[in-house]
């Protein structure tokens, strides 16, 4: 299965996917002619804005935060569906983002695959599920015998625990969770070694996300996957990540081991997000109702995006825009980078555990 | 954080034996079946269950606004006492506005994109309450303010388009409750926010509910927004409840298997674990319910009777539930 294109592998060399200053801005300008009738600017909005994180081998990166923050333009950058503004893309060793052409991507195109949130709009209802798996076998040229082809189907769908004989079905006679199956099944048929998963449960009851998050976790142990994995769910993020980046207003402004960010948060973003969620222990703990909305991206506030609705604002966090900075002191907190200049100056103390 | 006081009373809602259903053109499909309740007032009333349980439906048919074909096919719907499932159209319009409120998941939809939020409000403030239209935009601000809209005065006149997503859902509960409703339902009102927002949201539900001593019936499939916010929870499945009880009973000592499975298939921040509990398969089809306990064929613990019989609901600790492991020796001399 392994084309010439590939190159030999050493298991130590270097992370899997290697993501560099990433950015990607979208113009949502008015149409020309009323721009000029009205002398009005181009208006660019920053959906991602400087983006950088790695992840080794057969691990899972997640990225987490609220509806506008950018992760799934990030996943979206990642698996090529966007062309990034800057910044580079290296997937095992080959910086994708200088690949132009169709043909020179192909071999590494095959590599990745992506699961969307929506397991209704993502298969074609008009098509049989063997024949929606059978897709990105056919479309690389990975086998040419039918039988051969039908095979490997079969197999597939054991893989994802679904039988041969639903092969022949249409998406429409499965359930929701089922269907997040076939969209894996699919996403698995051209061997990638690397997946993006954007939201793969958030359209699912929590019974079946049980399924599909275990079935994830099993795929990865089985094949030796790579995860990046979007949610805005933390508990999830919780249970399938190794490390976690948080993003706000198309930054990542914390990233860390998953339980050092659970056990210690750092950035006040982070606390904020913690603290949000809703308890099930009902340990009676008093949540802090959290002022404000995530600002406008089009209007963002200068110097650090979170400061409006920062406790521990002063007037360099107005004036100042953060980078990301390995957290000092704390064996909890190793690994642990955090765009925030109260954190840096030591001005907050060490996270409040989760209780 | 019901208030005693009011227990001995009768409960502001009582819903006896629901039965809703679907006629179709192969038959019946029952959607909602003998399902009993009630609410207290100054009570949340958390409803869980998965996509097609009949939580939302329930909620539906106790307003009365069930889309047709579907409608009530059986069972009693009382309000303060007072039965409403069976009132003419009028009737039970006036009192869905005075004395119902509802919110929805979509604020969006429960908002006219072309009136600004205050001819919203005051339109439907001047229709239940006897007060002149200036006395009407006075309340209308003074509810704004009170659900968190920072600028009250000057936000009135915008249009539904000009808030935010939280923003929105405020505006639709402060619109809920304009006419002091004495039941607010609820349905899915923070699904589609985000966890800050939503943590706002429901503070600010509960604190209401607290200070209008309204009863409310919150439909949700997040077991996190229940634990913080109800009283009581009813966990759905298959149109029938499952288990009824405490908030803290069924969550921390849930009787029925299905809500066992329930409870452990949820990922946890306080305790990482390999695996999540999985319950197989999924909820049955309408048109295909089993016999017996609808979910004897996903059961751990199924056994014979399970499969034959349909089990109600037995007592438990301080809950109930409807599973043939928790039939009590009494229950069973009083069947005979």
């Amino acid at each position: 299965m392994a084309d010439g294109a590939a190159p030999a592998r050493d298991p130590n060399a270097g992370p899997l996917l290697s993501v560099r200053d990433i950015a990607r801005s979208f113009d949502v300008s008015r149409p020309w002619l009323a721009r000029m009738l009205e002398g009005q600017p181009r208006l660019l909005l920053k959906a991602v804005d400087g983006v950088s994180f790695d992840i080794p081998r057969g691990e899972t990166l997640s990225l987490v935060g609220e509806s506008g923050c950018g992760k799934s333009t990030v996943a979206r950058l990642v698996v090529g569906l966007y062309r990034p503004s800057r910044g580079t893309i290296n997937f095992d060793g080959v910086n994708v983002t200088a690949l132009r052409t169709r043909a020179a991507l192909k071999p590494v195109r095959r590599r990745f695959q992506m699961i969307f949130q929506d397991p209704y709009a993502s298969l074609n209802p008009r098509w049989r599920v063997r024949d929606i798996i059978a897709e990105p076998i056919r479309a690389h040229r990975l086998m040419k015998d039918n039988q051969e082809i039908g095979r490997r189907v079969d197999e597939l769908l054991r893989l994802v625990r679904l039988s041969p004989a639903d092969g022949e079905k249409y998406p429409h006679e499965f359930s929701g969770g089922q269907r997040q199956r076939i969209s894996i099944a699919r996403a698995l048929s051209s061997n990638p070694d690397f997946l993006v998963c954007d939201e793969p449960t958030s359209a699912l009851d929590v019974s079946v996300q049980a399924q599909i998050l275990n079935l994830m976790k099993d795929l990865q142990r089985e094949l030796g996957l790579t995860y990046l994995f979007i949610s805005h769910n933390l508990a999830v993020v919780f249970h399938i990540s190794d490390r976690v980046g948080v993003m706000y207003l198309g930054r990542i402004v914390e990233l860390a081991d998953v339980k050092a960010l659970f056990a210690s948060p750092q950035h006040p973003y982070t606390r904020l997000l913690l603290d949000a969620i809703p308890d099930l222990e009902m340990s009676g703990r008093g949540r802090t109702p959290v002022a404000g909305e995530v600002p406008n991206p089009l209007d963002p506030p200068t110097g650090c995006a979170f400061h409006p609705r920062c406790p521990w604002a002063n007037e360099r966090c107005r004036r100042e825009t953060p980078v990301m900075k390995p957290v000092p002191g704390g064996a909890s907190s190793s690994g642990t980078v955090a765009a925030c200049h109260a954190v840096e100056e030591g001005r907050i103390g060490p996270g409040p555990t989760q209780k | 954080m019901s208030a005693p006081a009011t227990r001995a009373n009768r409960p502001l809602l009582d819903v006896r034996n629901l039965h809703v259903e679907f006629p179709t053109r192969r038959g019946r499909l029952v959607a909602v079946d003998d399902v009993s309740f009630h609410i207290d007032a100054g009570e949340v009333l958390g409803v869980v269950g998965e996509s097609g349980a009949g939580k939302s439906l329930t909620g539906a048919a106790i307003i009365g606004l069930l889309e047709p074909p579907g409608r009530i096919a059986g069972g009693e719907v009382l309000l303060d006492g007072k039965r409403i499932d069976n009132l003419p159209a009028e009737q039970l319009r006036r009192i869905r506005g005075r004395q119902i409120g509802a919110v929805f998941q979509d604020p969006l939809t429960s908002l006219d994109p072309l009136f600004t939020v205050g001819q919203q409000l005051t339109e439907t403030i001047t229709t239940h309450l006897d007060l002149s239209e200036s006395e009407a935009r006075n309340r209308a601000i003074e509810l704004l303010r009170e659900v968190g809209i920072p600028g009250a005065e000057r936000r009135i006149d915008h249009y539904p388009h000009q808030f935010s997503g939280g923003m929105r859902q405020r505006v639709v509960i402060a619109l809920a409750l304009c006419a002091q409703p004495r039941l607010i339902i609820a349905d899915e009102p923070t699904t589609a926010l985000d966890v800050s927002i939503q943590a706002q949201i429901i503070t600010l539900l509960k604190r209401l509910c607290r200070d209008h001593g309204a009863a409310v019936m919150l439909v949700t499939h997040d077991m996190g927004v229940i634990a913080e916010t109800a009283d009581r929870v009813a966990v759905m499945y298959a149109g029938r409840i499952a288990e009824i009880g405490p908030v803290a009973d069924v969550i921390q000592r849930p009787r029925h298997p299905y809500t066992v499975g329930l409870m452990g298939s949820i990922p946890k921040l306080d305790r990482a674990v390999p695996r999540l509990v999985q319950i197989e398969g999924s909820m049955p089809r309408l048109n295909a319910i089993p016999t017996g306990c609808a979910f004897n064929p996903r059961c751990p613990k199924v056994f014979e009777r399970c499969r034959i019989e349909r089990p109600e609901l037995f007592p438990v600790g301080g809950s109930a539930a409807a599973c043939w492991l928790h039939a009590t020796t009494l229950a069973e001399a009083a069947r005979g």
